[in-house]
């Protein structure tokens, strides 16, 4: 089928869903209030994102460096490099690493990129048992969704959906609206997982060139779990998430979780140098790095493009997109959703894949105006929707041009003809004032929900000439 | 700057063929301050519609036929942030590495939205001559993100001293017209629209106000359609209609 059909029947079941719209509201309405609240000098966050945009251009100007350096320095700690072009490669690989250490029993922290490249799904197939181990990721696991948002996964469930699902995980889980509760018996189930499991996987927020140190950032301390508690550590990570120096992070994390969820800093921040020590006490024997591609250099090529790639994953984008407010992150079908996802996927997909994604935005600029690492959203959402019907052979998507539609691009012309030509446009907008009466009560869809726009019966510029409005 | 004895008045398409009454107020405002308003006659759209779209070589057609209508170095008025930020921000973008990009920057400097023009450049007073009323003021999302100009509509608001100037909640949330969106996403615009009329409505206001004839058409649209009882009014009119004395 279609993309445009089937983006545009997730959207109707979206829309259709009043409850998971409920919750989509009150989840960004909620955020929104907590992160302005986290910056309430407009001049002081100004400064702070120009800092953060500086440390994020640089990494990705020196990127093929950088990722040399990192490569080097983590080797020299012992966390063994490995470089992924593919979601496949990446999927075997993981498996490979677990099959040498005979590990069946696995445990996630959050990580999108395994979702990106569906690992779960590969692993499962494969026999092995995956239990994710962030609150929110453990619950649509339980329910078998995806992630509706890349910060708070469950975040189109409520608290008694959530009930529901954990009590038919495990019956001795009461049916409760009891946040508390619920947590810890969540809690009391992951610590079991943590405490069998052969082998702990994780995302990486930041990798450190310089000192060779990945930094992870979570809330709920399962990500210090997955990566100090069982023998094994798969860390996997998009190759832009490098960053120079470690005196780049704290420019970085003064801003991912204020922009993420409005805390002023998580309660966990993880750095990773090193397996386990002789003489240490605990930490995994092996920690193992994935450095993924999966399409990112052809991002990188592109000088515009490229700062697609400054992203952190916060989601402030997708918590102040007024689109993604009404259908949530499933209406978009891809691993990132709103105005990222807009942005990224079908750079990543391929616009002939889910180009259609660009076209869920009003452009309104809410996504630019809070971008903690200043990725000009809205521009690069305006660039993909022209590569998808003027991008030629030379474009740097692939797919450009494929959206491309014979009648839209005719009424374009047609649209170009008339107004690049004042006096037909004068006389063809006088002929449509004189048959204002017979415009249509019933417009398409725009009628639907409103009335249909009062045309005059008289155009301003026949007002103006007939007043003595002069040309110079 | 100083004050000009002219400006170019840039009408949008919109206004001329559904909002004139809009343009004439507005003309009517810079015209008070003793200011002469040169209308050019071969104007026509500011080549947003297409631009938005991806069909950039129409939208560069359109512009490059208007550059002449700008030939004074007089400031450029439009009744509409979303068209003034197309000119200011995007016609330079749309003209990187063309013949004409010095032309198009020279004319993206000149631009003003309405209101900002009638604060910082005109300094305009008003006298309030109506009734006591309450407005609800929708600022577009152009106006605030890429104009900046909301506080100038707030401004001129408040010197009218029987108007009860009051915001919805998620005020700066856009109301979902987005141009060739509503068509596209029609469902999603719909849902947009209906979300910004039911907080409009929990004002309490008679009046909706904006800056923008697109999210009017499409707000106003959508209470006509539900009866709520609040008419959509750009900015322009409702500052003429109090202002101007009545006459005895």
């Amino acid at each position: 089928m279609n993309q445009s059909v089937e983006f545009h029947a997730r959207i109707r079941r979206a829309l259709d869903n009043a409850q998971g719209r409920h919750n989509f509201r009150s989840a960004m309405d909620g955020f929104r209030d907590k992160r302005a609240a986290q910056f309430p000098d407009e001049h002081c966050l100004c400064e702070q994102r120009a800092l953060a945009r500086t440390v994020r251009g640089n990494a990705l100007r020196r990127l093929p460096d950088l990722l040399e350096q990192l490569e080097q320095n983590l080797e020299r700690n012992g966390i063994r490099v490995h470089w992924a072009e593919t979601p496949e490669e990446a999927n075997h690989k993981v498996q490979e690493l677990l099959q040498a250490q005979g590990a069946t029993r696995v445990v996630k922290g959050k990580s999108m990129v395994t979702e990106e490249i569906g690992l779960n799904h590969h692993l499962e197939q494969n026999g092995f048992e995956v239990l994710e181990s962030d609150l929110g990721e453990f619950i649509i696991q339980l329910a078998g969704e995806a992630p509706s948002h890349i910060v708070v996964p469950a975040v189109h469930k409520n608290r008694h959906e959530i009930a529901a699902l954990l009590h038919r995980y495990d019956p001795d889980i009461p049916l409760t609206d009891d946040v508390d509760r619920l947590t810890q018996e969540a809690r009391r189930i992951l610590r079991e997982k943590f405490e069998q499991a052969d082998a702990g996987i994780s995302g990486v927020n930041f990798a450190v060139a310089e000192t060779g140190t990945l930094c992870l950032v979570e809330n709920e301390g399962n990500g210090r779990m997955c990566t100090t508690v069982p023998p094994l550590h798969i860390a996997i990570t998009g190759i832009e998430k490098v960053v120079e120096k470690l005196s780049d992070v704290p420019h970085l994390l003064r801003l991912l979780p204020r922009s993420a969820t409005g805390q002023p800093i998580t309660t966990y921040f993880n750095m990773i140098s090193a397996p386990r020590r002789p003489g240490e006490r605990d930490g995994p024997e092996s920690v193992h790095l994935i450095l993924l591609d999966n399409g990112r250099s052809r991002i990188h090529a592109d000088e515009t493009f490229r700062q697609t790639l400054q992203c952190i994953r916060c989601g402030a984008c997708i918590n102040h997109c007024p689109v993604y407010v009404q259908v949530g992150g499933h209406a978009y079908g891809t691993t990132y959703p709103g105005p990222i996802g807009c942005v990224l996927e079908p750079q990543r997909l391929g616009i002939d894949q889910i180009g259609t994604l660009a076209s869920a935005c009003t452009l309104c600029g809410a996504c630019g105006e809070v971008c903690p690492v200043g990725i000009p959203l809205p521009k690069l959402i305006n660039r993909i929707r022209a590569e998808s019907v003027q991008g030629g052979a030379d474009s740097p998507v692939r797919g450009a041009g494929t959206l491309r539609r014979g009648p839209e691009a005719l009424l374009w012309k047609l649209w170009a003809g008339i107004h690049a030509r004042p006096m037909l446009y004068r006389l063809t907008t006088r002929l449509i004032a004189r048959m204002s009466g017979l415009l249509p009560n019933r417009l398409g869809p725009w009628t639907r929900y409103r009335t249909a726009p009062r045309l005059a019966t008289s155009t301003l510029h026949e007002w103006a000439k007939r007043q003595g409005y002069q040309d110079e | 700057m100083n004050t000009p004895d002219s400006v170019y008045f840039y009408a949008t398409c919109l206004v001329d063929l559904v909002y004139p009454q809009a343009g004439q107020a507005a003309m009517a405002l810079i015209e008070s301050a003793g200011i002469r308003v040169i209308y050019p006659a071969d104007q026509t759209c500011c080549g947003q519609p297409a631009f938005n779209s991806g069909y950039r070589n129409e939208a560069r057609e359109v512009v490059r036929r208007q550059l002449n209508c700008f030939a004074r170095a007089i400031p450029i008025v439009v009744p509409s942030a979303s068209c003034a930020g197309m000119i200011k921000h995007h016609w330079p973008e749309l003209f990187a590495g063309e013949a004409e990009e010095d032309r198009v920057r020279g004319i993206a400097k000149r631009v003003y939205e309405l209101t900002e023009f009638l604060v910082e450049v005109l300094h305009l007073e008003l006298t309030d001559y109506g009734e006591p009323v309450r407005v609800v003021l929708h600022n577009s999302c152009s106006a605030h993100r890429e104009m900046g100009v909301t506080r100038h509509i707030g401004q001129l608001l408040k010197q009218l001293t029987q108007v009860e100037v009051v915001e919805p909640v998620h005020a700066t949330e856009c109301c979902g017209f987005g141009g060739t969106f509503a068509v596209k996403q029609a469902e999603i615009s719909g849902a947009m629209v209906e979300d910004k009329c039911r907080d409009i409505v929990d004002t309490g206001a008679s009046r909706l106000l904006s800056q923008d004839c697109g999210c009017l058409m499409n707000i106003g649209g959508a209470l006509d359609k539900s009866q709520a009882g609040v008419r959509a009014q750009h900015i322009a009119e409702f500052l003429r209609e109090r202002s101007l004395e009545p006459e005895r």
